[in-house]
C-alpha cells in the first residue's frame, strides 16, 4: 500500500470508528435480541407459517410450496373419538421443511426448548431417518416451576402422521395461513398495510403492538413502514367475515366505496368454486356498466376454489388475530 | 461501447466506461421515474389498469424504488467515480476494460434483478427485496470490480495528498460493500425474527447513510470547485464531514423501527445518534456555499452549478426533517406517513439528485470533449425536476400531516384516504414532470454526444458560450 503510506493514522482511525459503530449497532442488539424467548404468538405463527416466505429454493417463484397446513381438529385421527373443545395441529407434509425454532430450538428460549426437545421430542422430526413429515401442536409444560407453552410433536408421542390427519380433517377445518403468508409477500401487500400496530399509540383502534419475542423464528417479518391503508396485525379480530374478504379482495370498491386498493382479482385464478371458467372480461364490462348507472347491481363476485390462491391470503388475513 | 469489452485495455480510450455508465444512469433515471409515475397514477386513480399482476402496485412499487437507488443514483455515482476519481490523482483510470465490464454486468444483473422483482419474487424485506442471489450478485460482479477500479486509481496516483471527494469515494465503495454483505446475512443464513427486522433496517439506513449521501457530497466537492475554479472554502470542514459522516451516520439504524419492539436503549442511542447526523450536514452545506463566494453568478448562469448548488440547499430541510424527524416525538406523529415518503424523495430526487445529474451532465461534456447541445433542454429540465419535485414534496407532506392527524386523533382510516386524495393527484403530477424533464434530459445528453460542439484542446466545456 505504498500510495497510502501517510494515512496510516487516518485509515486506523477510520478502522477504529466503523468498528466501533458496527459493535454498537450489531453486536450489542444481537445480544440482546437472541436472549429474547419466544411467546405464544410467536410459537403459533412460526409452526403455522413455516420455514421462510421470502425468495427461498424450495420455492423460488413464490406460490406458496413448502407451507405448513394448520388444521382445527375435531375428532382424534386414531380413535376417531371426538376432541373436547377441539385442538389446533398443525401439518408438515412429507418434505416441508420445518420452521427455525424447530431447526434450532435455541431461538425458541431455554424453558420452551427444554420442554419441546424432552417432553415435545421435536428433535425426532428431523432426524433424517423418520422424515415422512410430522403433526405439531403446542401444550403447556413445566420447566423449574415456571409454566411455558411448547411444541409438541404429535408423530413422535401419539404417533399421528399428516397423512392420518389430514384424512379426518374437512375443508372448512383446514387453514393454509402459510401459503397465505406467502402471497401477503408476493403480492406487496406491506407496501401499504403495516404488520406493526405502534407502541404509542395504535391501542384504540388497531389493537395492541407486538411484543419483543412476537416474531422468534418469522422470515420475513415484512412489518411494512408506509401505511397507507389500516394495519392488519389483529384484523381477524376485527372482521372475521370470509364473505366480506372475498368481495373486499376482488374488487375493493364493492364494499369500500373509497377504497384505492387494487383489484386481486387474479388471484382466483381459472375457474371458481363451481369448477367453471370465470370470465373476468364479462365482470368487468357489468361491473364498468354498474358504475355507470346502468345496472342497478355488480355483478356477483365468483366463489373462489379451495385450492386457489385468495384462498390461502384469505386464511392469512382470518388467521391474524 | 461493447466493441471495446474485449479490446486491450490501452487500446479503450480514457473515459469510456464512465460514459457508458452515464448514459445507462439516465436511461435507468427514465425507466424509474416512469414507473415512479405510474405507480402514483394507481394511487390517485386505483381503477386505471387493473386485473394483471404486472400492473398491481404491490409488484411495480419496489422496482421503482430499486431501479432509482441502484440503476439511476448509484450508476451516477459510478460514472462520477469513473472520471473524477483519475482527475483528481492525475492518472488514468486504472482499468477502462474492468469499468465497462463493470457497466455491463450493472445493466444486466439489475435488469434481471428488477424483472424477478417485478414478477413478485422477493425477499420481501423493503430496500434488500432483491432475492439473496441478486444480492451476491450485486456486491461481487457490481460493487467489488467497482471498489477494487476506484481503490487501485486513487493508490496508483500522481498527486501527493488525496482530495476530499476521493476520501469519500474511498471510504464509501468499501462501506458499501460490507453493508451489502452484513445487511443481507438474514437471507444467506436464514435469521429471524426481530434480527431479520433489525438488520433490513440497518441495511437500508446505511445505504443512505454510507453510500448514496456521502457520495453525493463528494461529487459537490469536485464539481464546485472545478467549475467555479474556487479552491475549496475549507479541508478542515471536509475533514469534519468525513469523520462525523463515518462515526454518527453509521449508528442510528434503529431510528426507523422506533415504533418497534426493540431494546429500548437501541433506539435511545439511535435517536441521539440520529440528530447528531446535523454535524456532517452543516459542515457540508456550510463548506460548499461558502466555496461560492464571489461566484454566485454562475448559480444562474451554469447548468452545473445550479444544479449542484440547489441539492445542496435542499439539504438544509433534508437534514432538518432527518435530524428531528426520528426522535421520539416527531416519530409518534409521523411515522409511516406520507410524511416519510415525501423525506425520502427529498433525500433522493431532491438532494441527491440533483448533486449527481450535475456530475453527469458535466462528464459527459467533458469526456466526449462536446458542448452541451441545448441549454434550453437544460433548463426545462431543471424547471421540470425542481417544480415536479416540489409539488410531490409539498402534496405528499401535507398528506402525511393528515396521515399523523387520523392516526393521533383515531379518526376511521377510509375518511384519510378521502382526504388525501387531492394530495395523490398533485403528486402524480409532480412525479410525472420529473419523468417528462428526464427523457428531455437523455435526447439532449444523446444530442451533445452526437452534435455538440467540439470543445477545442486544452478547454473546459464550460469555458465555452452556449449556443442553443
Amino acid at each position: 500500500m505504498t500510495g497510502f503510506r501517510q494515512y496510516k493514522i487516518g485509515a486506523r482511525l477510520f478502522g477504529l470508528a466503523l468498528g466501533g459503530s458496527m459493535t454498537i449497532t450489531l453486536f450489542f442488539p444481537s445480544v440482546n435480541i437472541a436472549a429474547v424467548s419466544s411467546t405464544d404468538v410467536a410459537l403459533a405463527k412460526q409452526l403455522a407459517i413455516g420455514h421462510e416466505t421470502g425468495f427461498n429454493l424450495e420455492d423460488p417463484f413464490l406460490l406458496g410450496k413448502n407451507k405448513p397446513i394448520s388444521v382445527a381438529l375435531k375428532v382424534d385421527p386414531k380413535t376417531g373419538q371426538p376432541i373436547d373443545g377441539g385442538m389446533m395441529v398443525y401439518v408438515y407434509q412429507q418434505g416441508t421443511s420445518y420452521p427455525a425454532g424447530i431447526l434450532h430450538p435455541r431461538i425458541l428460549g431455554e424453558g420452551i426448548q427444554q420442554l419441546s426437545e424432552q417432553q415435545g421430542h421435536i428433535n425426532d422430526a428431523t432426524d433424517a431417518r423418520k422424515t415422512a413429515g410430522a403433526v405439531f401442536t403446542l401444550r403447556k409444560g413445566t420447566y423449574q416451576g415456571r409454566e411455558f407453552s411448547y411444541i409438541d410433536n404429535l408423530t413422535a408421542t401419539k404417533g399421528w402422521t399428516p397423512a392420518d390427519v389430514m384424512k379426518v380433517a374437512k375443508d372448512e377445518d383446514v387453514s393454509h395461513a402459510g401459503k397465505g403468508k406467502t402471497m401477503f409477500v408476493r403480492e406487496g401487500c406491506w407496501w401499504c398495510h403495516t404488520l406493526l400496530p405502534e407502541e404509542t399509540q395504535d391501542w384504540q383502534v388497531f389493537g395492541a403492538p407486538p411484543m419483543m419475542g412476537d416474531f422468534n423464528g418469522e422470515s420475513p417479518t415484512a412489518f411494512g413502514s408506509d401505511r397507507k391503508a389500516p394495519d392488519l396485525l389483529h384484523v381477524g379480530s376485527r372482521n372475521s367475515s370470509r364473505e366480506w374478504m372475498m368481495m373486499h379482495f376482488f374488487n375493493p370498491r364493492l364494499v369500500q366505496p373509497h377504497s384505492i386498493m387494487p383489484r386481486f382479482d387474479y388471484l382466483w385464478g381459472e375457474k371458481d368454486a363451481a369448477g367453471q371458467k370465470i370470465d373476468f372480461v364479462k365482470w368487468r364490462a357489468e361491473y364498468d356498466e354498474y358504475r355507470e348507472g346502468k345496472r342497478v347491481t355488480p355483478p356477483d363476485v365468483p366463489s373462489f376454489a379451495s385450492d386457489s390462491e385468495i384462498r390461502s391470503l384469505v386464511d392469512f388475513m382470518l388467521s391474524l388475530k | 461501447m461493447l466493441k471495446y469489452l474485449f479490446a486491450k485495455n490501452e487500446d479503450i480510450p480514457s473515459g469510456s466506461a464512465a460514459v457508458f455508465f452515464g448514459f445507462s444512469s439516465i436511461v435507468w433515471f427514465v425507466i424509474g421515474t416512469g414507473l415512479g409515475s405510474f405507480n402514483a397514477a394507481k394511487l390517485a386513480f386505483p381503477d386505471f389498469v387493473t386485473g394483471n399482476e404486472f400492473f398491481a402496485f404491490g409488484h411495480m412499487r419496489q422496482v421503482h424504488v430499486m431501479a432509482v437507488i441502484f440503476g439511476w443514483i448509484s450508476m451516477a455515482f459510478a460514472m462520477a467515480m469513473m472520471y473524477i476519481t483519475p482527475a483528481l490523482g492525475n492518472n488514468k483510470l486504472w482499468s477502462e476494460k474492468l469499468g465497462l465490464w463493470n457497466c455491463m454486468l450493472w445493466n444486466v444483473g439489475l435488469t434481471l434483478g428488477l424483472t424477478i422483482l417485478w414478477a413478485g419474487i422477493t425477499s420481501g424485506r423493503e430496500y434488500s427485496d432483491f432475492p439473496w442471489p441478486i444480492d451476491l450478485y450485486i456486491a461481487f460482479a457490481i460493487f467489488i470490480p467497482l471498489g477494487v477500479n476506484v481503490w487501485m486509481t486513487v493508490l496508483n496516483r500522481r498527486t501527493q495528498g488525496i482530495y476530499t471527494t476521493n476520501w469519500f469515494f474511498l471510504a464509501a465503495t468499501f462501506m458499501v460493500i460490507i453493508v451489502f454483505l452484513i445487511g443481507n446475512l438474514p437471507e444467506f443464513f436464514h435469521l429471524t425474527g426481530l434480527t431479520e427486522a433489525y438488520l433490513t433496517w440497518w441495511f437500508a439506513h446505511n445505504v443512505l447513510g454510507l453510500w448514496i449521501t456521502p457520495v453525493a457530497a463528494a461529487i459537490a466537492y469536485y464539481v464546485i470547485p472545478k467549475v467555479t475554479g474556487n479552491p475549496l472554502y475549507s479541508h478542515r470542514i471536509g475533514h469534519l464531514h468525513f469523520w462525523s459522516v463515518v462515526v454518527f451516520y453509521s449508528t442510528p439504524a434503529a431510528h426507523h423501527l422506533m415504533s418497534a419492539p426493540l431494546p429500548e436503549w437501541l433506539k435511545s442511542f439511535a435517536s441521539v445518534e440520529g440528530v447528531l447526523i446535523l454535524v456532517p450536514a452543516i459542515a457540508f452545506v456550510s463548506n460548499i456555499l461558502l466555496t461560492m463566494q464571489g461566484k454566485w453568478y454562475m448559480f444562474v448562469e451554469s447548468i452545473e452549478i445550479r444544479f449542484t448548488i440547489t441539492g445542496c440547499l435542499m439539504a438544509i430541510p433534508l437534514n432538518m426533517q432527518g435530524g428531528f424527524q426520528q426522535t421520539r416525538a416527531i416519530n409518534w406523529y409521523i411515522h409511516g406517513t406520507g410524511w416519510i415518503v415525501a423525506h425520502a424523495h427529498l433525500a433522493l430526487l431532491g438532494f441527491s439528485t440533483f448533486l449527481e445529474a450535475a456530475a453527469v451532465y458535466y462528464g459527459l461534456q467533458a469526456l466526449t470533449k462536446r458542448k452541451l447541445y441545448s441549454i434550453t433542454l437544460a433548463n426545462l429540465h431543471f424547471w421540470l425536476l425542481l417544480i415536479g419535485f416540489t409539488v410531490y414534496w409539498v402534496s405528499m407532506t401535507i398528506a402525511g400531516l393528515i396521515q399523523g392527524a387520523g392516526k393521533i386523533y383515531e379518526v376511521p382510516y377510509i375518511d384519510v384516504v378521502i382526504a388525501e386524495h387531492p394530495y395523490m393527484i398533485a403528486r402524480w403530477l409532480g412525479g410525472t414532470m420529473v419523468f417528462v424533464g428526464n427523457v428531455l434530459w437523455l435526447y439532449n445528453m444523446w444530442m451533445t454526444a452526437r452534435k455538440g460542439t467540439v470543445v477545442p484542446q486544452g478547454r473546459m466545456p464550460h469555458e465555452l458560450a452556449y449556443e442553443r
